[in-house]
């Protein structure tokens, strides 16, 4: 059963990832970041998709449970696009666009086929449990290669605050979709009550903190990223 | 089960890696601003820089200041890194004091970010101020 807060984080993600795309208009940078102004429309049809799911066939219908991880897998899927571009965005000196590409279409599929191979012995619950298995895999996967690119922007020296900031928002979506995924696979109990929550959150997280990058960091505002691994002293 | 445990401590260690670098991305901005006199003069802090305990004091002092409309999100997610600092340093004194330490200086930061907060509504107030005196002239 949905109480009002559901509504509510769902009305604020609808909202937010609408509200990023018009940031990025408005700061004339939907081009520039066109995977990423796709990925939010994307998320934002997927969010309204869910809200008419759960409304036809109910919170705890097989319907809205495979509606529900299948969109979350294609939109993991299209983020990685949206990886690819920021990716171009860092080594765009260094003409390497291609090979950027090849790898991340590689990666993609070696993630499947793990997946795949992980629970085809399992083979009566294979379509449920392979969603699962997929999610925490592909999201995993995204974790690994933000932190690549977070790799490649200290080691370029990037200084593009608003590039570091949409990485930086993006490791963050991923690292803790990931560990909510991996948690869910090693305590399914925990799915009804804690880690009920946690989804529609990190849903919220990413698109505040890119209208928050689109909306108050300017183009051409700078900053050194070795500040953001001082130390105390 | 040891592949999901794998990646389960693998990703709360790049969350938490990813999160205080991003917090820390949006409090490098206030940084290189100077503060002004007026600040040092509204809180009582003269010379030093401020310390740790000071923000909860700045932030009451920026809500009474009018709102820009441009801040309020920066302020809450400052907020909230605060508080974590606070909960981790808190945890982390008898057992890690270099964590306790690194969460201290962070925290100091937090308030430096207040205090530029402080600085611009109180100029902006003052615009305003001045904006109605000469509209009724």
């Amino acid at each position: 059963m949905l109480g009002p807060v559901d509504y509510v984080l769902w009305l604020a993600s609808f909202l937010l990832e609408v509200f990023v795309v018009v940031c990025a208009v408005r700061s004339k940078s939907f081009l520039s970041h066109l995977s990423l102004n796709l990925y939010m429309l994307a998320a934002a049809v997927v969010t309204v998709g869910q809200y008419v799911s759960i409304q036809r066939f109910g919170f705890q219908s097989l319907q809205y449970r495979y509606y529900y991880y299948y969109s979350e897998s294609l939109l993991t899927i299209v983020m990685f696009c949206v990886i690819i571009q920021l990716y171009q965005h860092v080594f765009v000196e260094m003409n390497v666009s291609r090979y950027i590409r090849s790898a991340a279409a590689i990666l993609l599929l070696a993630t499947a086929f793990f997946s795949y191979a992980v629970v085809r012995e399992n083979k009566d619950h294979l379509t449920s449990r392979f969603v699962v298995e997929l999610g925490q895999n592909l999201h995993f996967c995204g974790v690994v290669l933000t932190y690549l690119l977070w790799g490649a922007i200290l080691k370029l020296r990037e200084t593009r605050t608003r590039l570091i900031q949409l990485v930086l928002a993006l490791g963050v979506y991923f690292s803790a979709t990931a560990g909510t995924y991996a948690l869910r696979n090693l305590f399914p109990g925990l799915q009804e009550s804690v880690l009920r929550w946690v989804p529609p959150l990190i849903g919220t997280w990413l698109p505040l903190a890119w209208a928050y990058t689109f909306s108050k960091v300017p183009e051409d505002a700078r900053l050194t990223t070795a500040r953001l691994l001082v130390r105390a002293r | 089960m040891i592949i999901a445990a794998l990646i389960f401590v693998f990703s709360i260690a790049a969350f938490l890696q990813f999160f205080i670098w991003h917090c820390r991305s949006i409090l490098a901005s206030s940084r290189r601003v100077e503060l002004s006199d007026r600040v040092r003069e509204v809180t009582g802090i003269q010379g030093g820089s401020f310390g740790a305990e000071d923000f909860s004091r700045l932030v009451q002092l920026v809500r009474l200041c009018p709102e820009r409309g441009d801040d309020q999100g920066e302020i809450r997610a400052v907020g909230t890194y605060y508080n974590l600092l606070d909960f981790f340093g808190r945890m982390a004194r008898p057992a890690i004091p270099s964590v306790a330490a690194w969460a201290e200086q962070e925290r100091v930061n937090c308030s430096y970010f207040a205090a530029v907060a402080l600085d611009r509504r109180i100029s902006y107030s003052r615009d305003l101020f001045t904006q109605q005196v000469a509209d009724r002239l």
